[in-house]
């Protein structure tokens, strides 16, 4: 699911439903794989996500505040329109990055 | 108003039965036709009722959450989520958007995408006896309609 490269860009490939039920472990995992391989740069791939709520907001949200401890930056890829719709919804767009 | 039809679900307010609810619900509304982001619309906002009632309306225990779905005249599916959990004391701030009684896990945005993703939402909730959530969704006639 999530990889670093030489280069410090680290990919995760979330997949499936983010709801309340998984986003928790989720979360904790990729807090830490930040915490192992200290990436500049942290990319969320939700190209395979086939739903999520607001509980992935949290899990956004957790996930750019430790990579912002570390001194890198996160963005998010691979949006499908029910997603990103939710993270519009709740203003997200505006304080994450999001690759189109 | 009047149902056309009508399907009731009760189940225990594990995490587990939150993708259950989203997939009944997206089965029973299926009978009005609905667009792929209208599918997705319904979800997120059963997705979001049925985890407030697990999170917030059993912390500490099991209870059960009642799923009601009915399609009413002119296209309108209504969802009701109900609990017999610990209840809201203030609804009025319970509504506000990012606030939150869950801690680090919840964004405190459930009741807004509630809101935005149905066109009408009402809350009820007696502290102790438990929260009922009824949202209405008017679903469009598509011209190629079967």
């Amino acid at each position: 699911m999530m990889t670093t490269a030489a280069d410090g860009h680290g990919i995760c490939h979330l997949s499936g439903e983010i709801d309340q039920h998984r986003a928790q472990r989720l979360t904790r995992e990729i807090e830490e794989e930040i915490n192992r391989n200290l990436p500049g740069v942290m990319e969320l791939d939700f190209s395979a996500v086939t739903f999520m709520d607001s509980s992935g907001i949290a899990l956004v949200l957790r996930s750019k505040g430790r990579m912002e401890e570390v001194g890198g930056r996160l963005y998010l890829s691979g949006l499908p329109r029910q997603a990103e719709r939710v993270l519009r919804t709740a203003g997200i767009h505006r304080m994450v990055e999001i690759e189109k | 108003m009047k149902a056309t039809n009508l399907a009731e679900i009760t189940f225990l307010s594990r995490s587990a039965n939150e993708g259950f609810a989203r997939s009944a619900a997206a089965c029973f509304a299926a009978q009005l036709d609905p667009t792929l982001d209208e599918l997705g619309d319904i979800k997120t906002a059963v997705s979001e009722a049925v985890t407030n009632a697990i999170v917030h309306g059993y912390p500490n225990e099991l209870g059960r959450v009642l799923l009601r779905l009915r399609t009413l005249p002119e296209q309108v599916l209504e969802i009701t989520v109900r609990d017999w959990g610990v209840g809201i004391s203030d609804v009025k701030k319970a509504r506000e958007p990012m606030y939150t009684t869950g801690g680090v896990e919840r964004s405190g945005m459930g009741f807004t995408i509630m809101e935005s993703f149905t066109d009408t939402m009402k809350v009820r909730s007696t502290p102790g006896k438990g929260t009922t959530v009824t949202m209405r969704k008017k679903i469009a006639q598509r011209a190629s309609a079967r």
